[in-house]
């Protein structure tokens, strides 16, 4: 018999029950939720007269709607209020720990699970967003779901769900410098297509994948879900378990041991088959740069915007974002710089920024918001002093949040403006109506807010 | 959830692929803390003009009659905010059709009694070739007719989903069926032994 997939074992240490020609019943391990997509689900157990079956496996944030000026006064926005204050009551009500605006862990969702150790191989962790496959990069099996799938979990702490099949996508060799974990993400989308994983659960593999920091892997694991699939995985080593040590939330003492004498059994078995395999090379990676309204429209800051083929989608696309088919993206102003988002707003990302930017000033033309990912995160760059060398710069350092990367706060990009940013979608309208977005790397977004205009790093390294 | 059996009705085209979540339902209107509603603001940036007139162009504003939307492949592609779901829904339509449709979509539409139906590519274009196209869509027998033509083909869709959206049941009365079952598995086969793990 041919061994197990990692996801494989995972998968089926969770099934309850296998319903006949249907889904399995899968046991979730934790739950995020946050302040979106929450409330109807509530509301649903509460019409049904259910309590909450296990609420110390859910934790709560407030993160897509809230501010990211002035946090310590009420929003400002009635809706937005609404829904942050309905969390709180709801959070309440049914005895699940929040950490709202104010509290120390506050954040993205995506970021202070991995952070405060919450985050833990072998896990199954869902959430309502589809980001929640960031945390794949602990060796999770974590994927976004529906608000009536938040209502199943609050219901039986499981949902129904059919088993995805498997895709192993490899990236092996050296990386060239100045390469970085958006630039392999953004590059693989590009060559896979925002559909080529649906129906697919992922697991990166490769030397490239294993030289990667786990925020890097977190920031791989995070924009899978770009490429349809339902999540991304990276079998959990050495740098995850130093990673987790230490955490508010990770096993202490003898169950520290005996964590990690498990966790170490979380591989892919030799033989085992996927349904699919991509294998790419690390050193045909350049840093990249989306140009459409799609993430899978991205190509290298060297390269040039491919020609129409005839598509009205890719015509439609060229038309909203005003690039031309042919030409090169170098040289082209830019208007905003966003840095944030649970792709790239960790300490890692603040530290590449704050080492590009470092004596240097952003160009007049750019408004540059950083949004650090967590109240953690902020506090950490303060102790570092990058606020300052951010400040001297010229940036705008914000409070914790989601921020521009859905425009759901006041956070928007104007109407035509162009914003390179490190989130993961281009979407039309996604970073404010009419907002025009290239996504790329912090170490990209650091080098385009100081020229004015599209470029690489590569100037600015050392 | 209503029960969902065989509708005839016309046909209303968006021939884009690609129609993420954020089309069907852009995140400002996200607000909401109840599911009704969202019907208002389905396609709001395609739909209406930037000073709040009707963009006469747009499919909505022409095709007022029909229960079926019908678009390019991949549709549903994006956020996993179930509002798309219901913002379809509450617009009118019952069944989507595409020649191809994202995970999370999918199992959110059908989560609401949203039947996606997905069609071949050329079945697709041949709805699309119509001006005023019909369909027949038949859960029981998993066939979609286009009425002009005659052209038949069949969808797939689970067992256990088909069961569900035939009788109006939902995954949720179908968990707590299973709470026994469950909290047996939190004592003898978690991973994370024993009983359920806390926080703190
Ligand atoms: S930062 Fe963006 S992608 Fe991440 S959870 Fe928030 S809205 Fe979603």
């Amino acid at each position: 018999m041919a061994g197990k997939t990692l996801f494989d074992k995972l998968w089926d240490a969770h099934v309850v029950k296998h319903v006949e020609e249907g889904p399995d019943v899968l046991y979730i391990d934790r739950h995020l939720i946050h302040e979106v997509t929450s409330p109807q689900a509530f509301a649903g157990i509460e019409k049904r007269g259910v309590p909450l079956f296990r609420p110390k496996q859910t934790i709560a944030t407030a993160d897509h709607n809230v501010p990211t000026q002035d946090q310590h006064l009420p929003i400002k926005e009635v809706l937005s209020r609404t829904q942050v204050e309905a969390l709180k009551t709801n959070c309440e009500k049914h005895g699940v720990e929040l950490y709202g605006l104010g509290h120390a862990n506050q954040g993205i969702v995506h970021v202070i699970g991995p952070e405060l150790g919450i985050t833990q191989p072998g896990m199954t962790i869902v959430c309502g967003d589809s980001h929640t496959s960031t945390h794949g990069a602990f060796g999770a099996i974590a994927f976004g779901i529906g608000t009536s799938e938040v209502e199943q979990v609050f219901a039986t702490q499981c949902i129904l769900q059919n088993k995805p099949k498997s895709m192993r996508i490899e990236v092996s060799g050296e990386l060239k410098k100045g390469v970085t974990a958006k630039d392999i993400i953004l590059y693989v989308i590009s060559k896979i297509s925002t559909s080529g994983g649906t129906g697919y659960f992922v697991e990166f593999a490769g030397s490239a994948i294993e030289s990667l920091s786990m925020e890097g892997r977190m920031t791989v694991c995070n924009m899978s879900i770009e490429l349809g699939a339902r999540g991304g995985m990276i079998a959990p080593d050495q740098t995850t378990f130093d990673y987790i040590k230490g955490r508010d939330f990770a096993p202490k003492g003898e169950e520290w041991d005996e964590k990690l004498a498990y966790w170490k059994t979380l591989t892919t078995d030799a033989d085992a088959e996927y349904d699919k395999v991509i294998t790419f090379d690390a050193s045909d990676i350049e840093p990249m740069i989306t140009f459409g309204t799609n993430p899978a429209m991205g190509i290298k800051i060297s390269g040039s915007v491919p020609l129409p083929n005839g598509d009205q989608s890719y015509r439609k696309s060229l038309d909203y974002m005003q690039v031309e088919a042919g030409a090169s993206l170098k040289g082209k102003p830019v208007d905003y710089v966003f840095i944030g988002s649970c792709t790239n707003s960790r300490i890692e990302d603040l530290r590449a920024v704050a080492k590009i930017v470092k004596g240097r000033k952003k160009a007049d033309n750019i408004t540059a918001w950083i949004v650090p990912g967590s109240k953690h995160v902020e506090a950490q760059a303060k102790a570092e002093g990058i606020d300052k060398i951010l400040e001297e710069a010229g940036f705008e350092l914000r409070q914790p949040g989601c921020s521009a990367c859905l425009a759901m706060n006041e956070d928007k990009v104007p109407e035509g403006k162009y914003c390179v940013s490190t989130s993961n979608r281009n979407f039309e309208g996604r970073q404010g109506p009419g907002a025009r977005t290239m996504l790329a790397s912090p170490e990209t977004a650091a080098a385009v807010a100081i020229a004015g205009y599209v470029t690489d790093a590569s100037e600015y390294l050392n | 959830m209503e029960k969902f059996t065989k509708i005839i009705s016309p046909v209303v085209p968006l021939p884009l692929e690609n129609v993420d979540t954020d089309q069907i339902i852009p995140a400002r209107f996200l607000k909401s803390t109840s599911r009704d509603g969202f019907g208002e603001n389905l396609f709001r940036d395609w739909r209406y003009k930037k000073d709040g007139s009707e963009n006469a162009d747009f499919v909505l504003n022409n095709v007022k009659e029909g229960e079926v939307l019908v678009a390019g492949k991949n549709f549903g592609c994006g956020s996993s905010r179930e509002h798309a779901a219901w913002a379809i829904t509450d617009y009118g339509f019952k069944v989507v059709v595409s020649s191809f449709f994202a995970d999370i979509f999918k199992g959110n539409a059908l989560n609401n009694g949203l039947l996606p139906v997905q069609v071949s590519e050329d079945f697709l274009q041949s709805i699309l070739a119509q001006t005023k196209a019909h369909v027949a869509v038949d859960l029981e027998a998993q066939t979609i007719t286009l009425q002009e033509t005659g052209e038949q083909e069949s969808f797939e869709i689970s067992a256990y989903k088909k069961h569900c959206l035939l009788n109006g049941l939902d995954d949720i009365d179908f968990l707590l069926s299973n709470k026994e079952a469950i909290k047996e598995f939190e004592i003898s086969s978690r991973i994370y032994s024993g009983t359920p793990t806390t926080l703190k």
